[in-house]
């Protein structure tokens, strides 16, 4: 490890140049061992790197303005989300933004970049908008650099600030709209129905202000105060006429009532030692319920007032008898269930997250995920300013609910956990693997169902922040595959179309920024944008990738990837991911049959010469040969196994019909 | 034999990726006029959280030697982990500072020239920490979640008195620990309410 150590970054580059002329694309699906990630040599713009089906483009550091050359890291020039419109990135920062024009994908130009300090300044667009948001003490309403040290200031701005970048060159502060616990993160909306206007959900995790400061704030209890910031987040109504008149429209109550729900994600000690300790109870006549999934025994105090209960009931007294242990075998259940119901509770505030920490919408579906506290909710957001909780889970192993991504036809959910808030290196091989990771759920309905965690596999040093964070999917048609930044552990890209088991398929990661100590970096958000991965680099600038061709995704898959075409994008407002019909799409599919031996390799092979020769065809030619091959394909699958016919083959069978239609 | 890096070579790029190298005045008026500065409510609170963080790692200790739940084991392990990494994030800025660094002393927050340790707010007092040390099982989990969240609402208090003084928190990495503990802790504190509960129902 120690010569691989001593390389430097320049190094690595050329040899990589020189390497390609002969390298052919990697087939393998097994990942390099020992993990190449492990070990690699710290530093800053220098540091090693490790790149596995993916290929770095262009590292672009931050502009003159967001960088202390003194300090590597600074804290104060810390890069945040990131936001698309058009051939621009807008990246923030907790001194401002920063806008890069990525026209040129090996020299990412900038285009603006203006200061306005205030963390965490996440960012979002919407057609001629910006959105940033405040959070901290320091940020003031002019984007003035001197903080505001009074404790309560009306220089201080925590919320959302609102510019207009019809020239993007040159942003235009429209107007602020503050909010007791500022804005941590914030989710642009928008409605299929109301396209007058745009909604903004903002979360903020930070203390609640003074009332003196932003008049109603208030941090008691909401039985105390119902107006109480606590126990809610806020929705802000941009009208697109009129910008300058946003406002917050509703501050919805959406934890209400939220009781404690199944804990899919018990301990496995927890649940063997509950399982023995009933097995053994009942062996020896003693009293068992289910509660939360989980088979309990009821304690003797449980037992003997209830018993006591029944003799009394029916006019008895003295010691129960067999009979009336068998009522309370019978009611024992029904018991325990009423027990499990929310009681009403005394003094005191109501347990439950008081905020969340992000939102995820998918107007598509009519959905949100909402990472808030110890809980991931799915939101029912039809009527956009009113949304409602219809499904909660929490998980013993979740620590703090940071965001949500849904797949694209709306199946599953994945929440992410920022365990430690990501200023704290979890991926030590110390630290759990179901701890700090994504958790994946199926979503059928309102039912969200466990099924599996994912965590960056390769560990990292103690030096080095690393824990789930922002991601996007990556439109590969029939896949769920989604790329995430993982801090100072890289970008990762996974599969997690078989939600029980997810994989990696490609990564990137750099060395920690300094061997002695851990100083903060690493990629705040990883996302997929018109055919590229856009990097925010905390503290190195702005990273772009492209993916390769591998034993897990084909060249096939990866264009009809790049066919999705985003005008604008912010990940946390999912777009739904539609395909043109397109022959690649169709490639893309065969290719996922091979890869799944869901047909015969003569059958596919047949497949692929006829779409080749489709493919030269017009008109009318070109329609009968692709109805010809829809039918062959139909044909082909029977007998395969039914899983395959109702999956592959039909998306295979649409896309090659969706073609012929489109055939001119 | 292929080594790690010649694996990362034979899977990297075919063209080489570039390395903007913009010009990097050292003049950042700008920026650096906007440097923030940090106040004595900063150091104390920094360096408060070292004992606080250290006793809340005493207390989930015990867990394994004091018969606690598989589910409080799980909780106590999680906080082993966090607050440890909180302690060194803590003493890494005070040595950055160039402030004294307090030991991480689970008896309270150790300052120079003081005799005894100070207790943050919410921390246990010695009688409460020898009670939770002398129980077992079931009434070791109750003691502790009740003392935990104690403990932790101690913490919330903590970042309260913060931002109540003047000029505090301006600093970045101040900001962003304090609203990271506030949102951490008051999460912990929800969902061991709810254990609390559970564990008080399930002894009716």
């Amino acid at each position: 490890m120690k010569s691989h150590s001593l390389f430097a970054w320049s190094a690595i580059v050329a040899l990589s140049g020189a390497a390609c002329a002969t390298s052919k694309v990697n087939m393998s699906t097994t990942a390099p061992s020992p993990d190449p990630r492990v070990g690699l040599r710290a530093g800053w713009m220098n540091a090693a790197q490790a790149a596995w089906n993916i290929r770095l483009v262009s590292t672009t550091p931050p502009s003159p303005d967001f960088i202390n050359r003194s300090t590597p890291g600074d804290f104060q020039f810390t890069n945040s989300d990131l936001s698309f419109t058009g051939p621009y990135v807008i990246q923030g920062n907790y001194s401002g933004v920063q806008v890069w024009d990525i026209t040129d994908l090996r020299r990412p130009r900038l285009h603006k970049a203006f200061v306005c300090p205030g963390s965490q300044s996440d960012v979002s667009v919407y057609r001629t908008l910006l959105f940033v948001s405040g959070e901290a003490l320091n940020g003031r309403t002019d984007c003035g650099t001197q903080g505001v040290t009074d404790t309560v200031s009306h220089d201080r701005l925590r919320g959302i600030r609102i510019f207009d970048i019809t020239d993007i060159a040159n942003p235009r502060h429209i107007t602020d709209v503050q909010t007791c616990r500022g804005s941590h993160t914030h989710t642009v909306v928008t409605s299929p129905t109301d396209t007058a206007n745009v909604y903004i959900y903002v979360s903020g995790s930070a203390p609640v202000r003074s009332p003196n400061e932003l008049a109603g704030c208030s941090s008691a209890p909401p039985d105390s105060n119902p107006g109480s910031a606590l126990f809610r987040i806020e929705v802000i109504q941009v009208p697109l006429a009129h910008p300058e008149q946003a406002r917050i429209v509703n501050s919805p109550r959406i934890f209400q009532d939220l009781v404690a729900p199944a804990r899919h994600g018990e301990a496995p000690e927890d649940i063997a030692a509950a399982a023995k300790a009933a097995a053994e109870a009942r062996a020896n006549g003693g009293f068992t319920a289910t509660r939360n999934g989980v088979e309990v025994v009821l304690g003797p105090r449980f037992v003997t007032f209830r018993l006591d209960s029944i003799v009394k009931a029916r006019g008895g007294t003295g010691a129960p008898t067999a009979a009336d242990s068998a009522v309370l075998r019978t009611n024992a259940q029904a018991i325990v269930d009423r027990m499990v119901t929310p009681v009403p509770r005394g003094n005191g505030p109501p347990p439950g997250p008081t905020q969340c920490h992000d939102i995820t919408v998918y107007p598509a579906i009519g959905l949100a995920g909402g990472a808030c506290g110890g809980y991931g909710l799915l939101l029912d957001i039809r009527d956009v300013a009113n949304p409602k909780r219809i499904a909660a889970v929490a998980d013993s192993n979740f620590s703090f609910w940071h965001s949500a991504t849904f797949n694209n036809d709306g199946t599953k959910i994945l929440f992410t956990d920022e365990w430690g808030g990501g200023l704290q290196p979890r991926c030590r091989v110390t630290d759990k693997p179901e701890w700090g990771a994504d958790a994946i759920f199926t979503l059928a309905g309102s039912t969200m169902t466990f099924q599996s965690y994912y965590k960056l596999p390769a560990p990292q040093t103690p030096n080095e922040n690393c824990v789930a964070h922002n991601g996007t999917l990556i439109p590969i048609p029939g896949r769920d595959i989604m790329v995430q930044g993982w801090y100072q552990g890289g970008i990762s890209v996974f599969d997690w179309t078989d939600p029980a088991h997810p994989r990696e398929v490609a990564y990137f990661d750099r060395g920690p920024m300094d061997s002695t100590k851990l100083v903060g970096a690493g990629s705040w958000s990883a996302y997929w944008y018109n055919g590229y991965i856009v990097s925010s680099e905390i503290a190195r600038g702005l990273d772009i990738f492209e993916l390769r061709p591998s034993g897990f995704i084909s060249q096939n898959e990866i264009d009809a990837a790049k066919l999705v075409h985003f005008d604008y994008l912010n990940a946390q407002d999912q777009p739904k991911l539609v395909w043109p019909a397109s022959f690649v799409v169709a490639r893309a599919y065969l290719d996922q049959l091979a890869r799944s031996n869901g047909l015969a390799p003569e059958k596919l092979s047949a497949a692929r010469s006829a779409l080749a020769r489709a493919e030269k065809l017009s008109g009318q030619a070109r329609r009968d040969a692709l109805a010809q091959l829809a039918t062959q394909l139909n044909g082909d699958s029977q007998g395969a196994p039914q899983p395959v016919v109702d999956g592959p083959v039909r998306t295979l069978v649409a896309a090659v019909t969706d073609l012929a239609n489109a055939a001119r | 034999m292929k080594t790690p890096l010649l694996a990362a070579i034979a899977t990297a790029a075919c063209t080489t990726a570039t390395v903007q190298q913009t010009t990097l005045q050292p003049a950042q008026a700008k920026a650096d006029s906007g440097r923030t500065h940090y106040t004595a409510a900063d150091v104390h609170f920094v360096a408060g959280m070292i004992g606080h963080h250290a006793q809340a790692i005493q207390m989930a200790g015990w867990a394994p030697s004091h018969g606690a739940s598989p589910a409080v084991r799980v909780l106590c392990e999680r906080i082993v982990v966090a607050q440890n990494d909180e302690i060194a994030f803590a003493q890494r800025w005070l040595r950055e500072h160039q402030e004294f660094v307090p030991p991480a002393d689970p008896r309270g927050h150790v300052m120079p020239g003081m005799d005894h340790p100070m207790l943050m707010p919410g921390m246990l007092t010695p009688d409460q920490m020898t009670q939770l040390d002398a129980a077992h099982g079931r009434e070791f989990d109750r003691l502790f979640l009740t003392f935990m969240i104690q403990h932790h609402q101690g913490a919330i208090t903590m970042v309260a008195q913060l931002l109540a003084a003047p000029g505090a928190a301006q600093d970045g990495p101040i900001f962003r620990f304090a609203a990271d503990v506030n949102a951490d802790q008051t999460t912990e504190i929800d969902r061991m309410t709810r254990m609390l509960d559970a564990l008080n129902r399930s002894a009716q």
